[in-house]
């Protein structure tokens, strides 16, 4: 069994990455009090502006050029978030809808735009190559499961991760992002600026997908075609499992990734061949209605989030 | 009409017309020609009675999503559920159509019933879950959405393999919904039946939310979860019934989907149905009629951009992106509605004085 483990983590960990970074994305959405359902949509914008970033440099550029792809993925995604910035901060528009309508347009859009391209709505591009860290790739257990054949991008996203959580409950920033989506007009009363805060945030959030979406094909994916498998909603979920706070999303991301893995990889380990292939496919969905069904009613959403602040209304 | 109702009709056609001239610009902007790509889009959604039938049918499925969604809607809350409900509910009643052998009438009765059982049951339990511990919607329904997913995936070839692996047998011509003399009617068309029961469907939606005080118990609750429950509406049954009613929908939907619009079932894929009928039912102001309407214009935009692909060198995407483009327009149509008040004040204000 323990072979097993060892053999998944590294596919586990590629698979829990984007969902990650995608979902601590949605967090400072949300957080700043702005539902995003347009994740989905983000990321597949990400993909795509780093697809063809990275294909059109691809042959004339080495080594930096998927770093530059990462890139012009976040600015891509921030760019496009501000579509649905502007309708739920700006418009008090339903933001269930707006997002709705950021990830119909980034799929199409995408694909669209792809095709008058290259002919082909798939964009294919040579990603990052894993390797093993090392002196930590040698320390027993740990070694084997962690820090060997990883993406430069694993400790990217690590790093951001760390930020994060310093970023929201370190700093003033942090602070105010949060009495955003708690209590918007005492955060107003405060002086705090709730409609800057929340552009932002909702900015930060299509960075980060955008990123998701630009890992996913620079690491397992290696194509651009349109969709990012539901990953989007997917992160979604994981940041309601992981009640709104970066821990709980990591833990929550790491969990969907084993699961998701084990149920891929059943076929070659005897072990788990036994178990039929539908079970294992569903396990993981079925797991988080449990979590969330037993969770659920003690949780605590940000108090404002999906509500519209308007500036004077009591 | 009063300027309410006038105001909000302008707007929806502002709306659409806004996503036509967005349409128009990514053409222009790709190095196409607008006008030729609008002729060939809707000469190939309408140009002759076989196309308006493959129009009607593409409409159909669609009709059961947007009711579907408009209906849960109406209670608030959001159902992003409608692939999974109309998979499964067709899977459901694709099974029968293979199973058992009766007459047409009978077995088709008896796949309806399935379709709608199933797809109220794939919707009961994320409404159960939503009522009784608070477990949002949104996500449980997509969960539901991917175990429909795999349920297919694994079920489909383990019992009803066709001569592919990633499709079903194709039902038998008593399970199809077509029939000899609608596909005649339109010259050889994917017309049938279902457009009938989409039919019957919008007008039971649209009686049962206005004229009957279960519809009204939805709505109230919809509109004020706790005022509903404090005048003694039992809320968390209204949300329970109203997602069954809605996976009801959608099951039936399914149904059309493969045994009336194709006539197997793939597997790998969710529905896009399931998410276009969200704008389906966002662009028909969650009406009854107006679904109707925006899916059968929506029908218009996928049947014909297949012709306008073939005549041009426009990719089909653009049918999506359009619909996209005028679901975003909807959304921010705050904007229009405050530029047509402050028109009509003027108006106003010129003729007082």
């Amino acid at each position: 069994m323990w072979v097993v483990v060892q053999q998944i983590a590294p596919y586990a960990v590629a698979y829990t990455i984007p969902l990650l970074i995608t979902a601590l994305g949605g967090l400072y959405s949300e957080r700043s009090g702005v539902v995003n359902i347009g994740l989905e949509g983000l990321m597949v914008v990400g993909s795509f502006a780093g697809a063809l970033t990275i294909a059109t440099l691809q042959g004339t550029m080495h080594g930096e050029v998927l770093w530059l792809g990462l890139l012009a993925a976040m600015a891509a995604g921030a760019l496009f978030s501000f579509l649905h910035a502007f309708a739920s901060i700006s418009l008090n528009a339903n933001q269930v809808i707006s997002g709705t309508a950021i990830n119909m347009i980034a799929g199409a859009l995408t694909v669209f735009v792809g095709r008058n391209l290259t002919g082909s709505g798939n964009i294919q591009i040579v990603g990052f190559t894993r390797f093993s860290v090392p002196g930590l790739s040698d320390v027993p257990v740990v070694g084997k499961l962690f820090f060997t054949n990883t993406y430069p991008t694993t400790w990217l996203v690590l790093l951001i991760l760390l930020i994060s959580y310093y970023v929201l409950y370190k700093t003033v920033f942090g602070l105010r992002l949060r009495a955003c989506g708690e209590h918007p007009h005492a955060a107003d009363a405060a002086g705090i600026n709730v409609y800057r805060i929340r552009y932002l945030a909702v900015a930060i959030s299509g960075a980060m997908s955008g990123l998701g979406g630009a890992i996913i094909l620079t690491t397992y994916s290696g194509e651009f075609n349109g969709t990012v498998f539901g990953l989007g909603f997917l992160a979604l979920a994981a940041l309601i499992f992981g009640q709104w706070k970066p821990l709980g999303i990591l833990g929550a991301t790491v969990f969907f990734g084993f699961a998701s893995t084990v149920a891929n990889v059943a076929q070659v380990s005897p072990v788990l061949a036994q178990i039929p292939g539908l079970i294992l496919k569903i396990f993981p969905y079925v797991i988080t209605l449990l979590a969330l069904v037993l969770f659920s009613k003690s949780s605590q959403p940000p108090r404002a989030s999906g509500e519209p602040f308007e500036h004077g209304k009591r | 009409m009063s300027f309410h109702k006038q105001k909000e009709g302008i707007t929806l056609l502002a709306t659409i017309l806004l996503g036509l001239a967005a349409g128009a610009l990514f053409m222009m902007l790709a190095g196409h020609d607008p006008l030729s790509g609008y002729k060939f889009l809707f000469r190939g959604g309408l140009m002759n009675l076989e196309r308006v039938g493959n129009t009607l049918a593409t409409a159909t499925p669609l009709i059961f999503t947007g009711l579907s969604v408009a209906f849960a809607f109406k209670t608030g809350l959001f159902n992003i559920g409608a692939a999974g409900q109309m998979l499964f509910g067709g899977f459901c009643a694709t099974a029968v159509g293979l199973t058992w052998s009766l007459d047409k009438p009978a077995l088709l009765f008896a796949m309806t019933l399935t379709a709608m059982l199933a797809g109220a049951l794939w919707a009961a339990l994320p409404g159960w879950f939503k009522a009784r511990f608070n477990v949002h919607e949104v996500v449980s329904t997509i969960m539901f959405n991917w175990m429909a997913y795999w349920l297919v995936y694994y079920l489909v070839p383990l019992y009803f393999k066709g001569s592919f692996e990633t499709e079903s047998r194709n039902i038998p011509l008593a399970a199809s919904l077509r029939t000899p003399w609608l596909s005649q009617m339109f010259d050889g068309s994917y017309m049938n039946i279902g457009l009938v029961l989409a039919l019957a469907a919008v007008a039971f939606c649209a009686f049962l939310l206005q004229r009957t005080t279960l519809g009204f118990e939805l709505k109230a609750v919809g509109f004020n979860r706790f005022a509903a429950e404090y005048a003694g509406i039992h809320a968390g049954r209204s949300i329970v019934v109203s997602m069954m009613l809605a996976g009801a929908l959608a099951g039936l939907g399914g149904m059309t989907l493969y045994c009336g619009y194709a006539t197997n079932i793939q597997i790998g894929v969710l529905p896009s149905q399931g998410i276009d009928g969200i704008a389906v039912a966002l662009l028909g102001a969650n009406s009854p009629w107006g679904v109707l309407a925006a899916a059968i214009f929506f029908g218009v935009l996928y049947s014909g951009k297949g012709f306008m692909n073939a005549m041009t060198s426009i990719p089909p995407e653009i049918a999506d992106t359009i619909i996209a483009t005028i679901i975003y327009f909807a959304a921010t149509s705050v904007l229009l509605e405050k530029f047509l008040s402050r028109l009509w004040r003027k108006q106003q204000s010129e003729e007082g004085a």
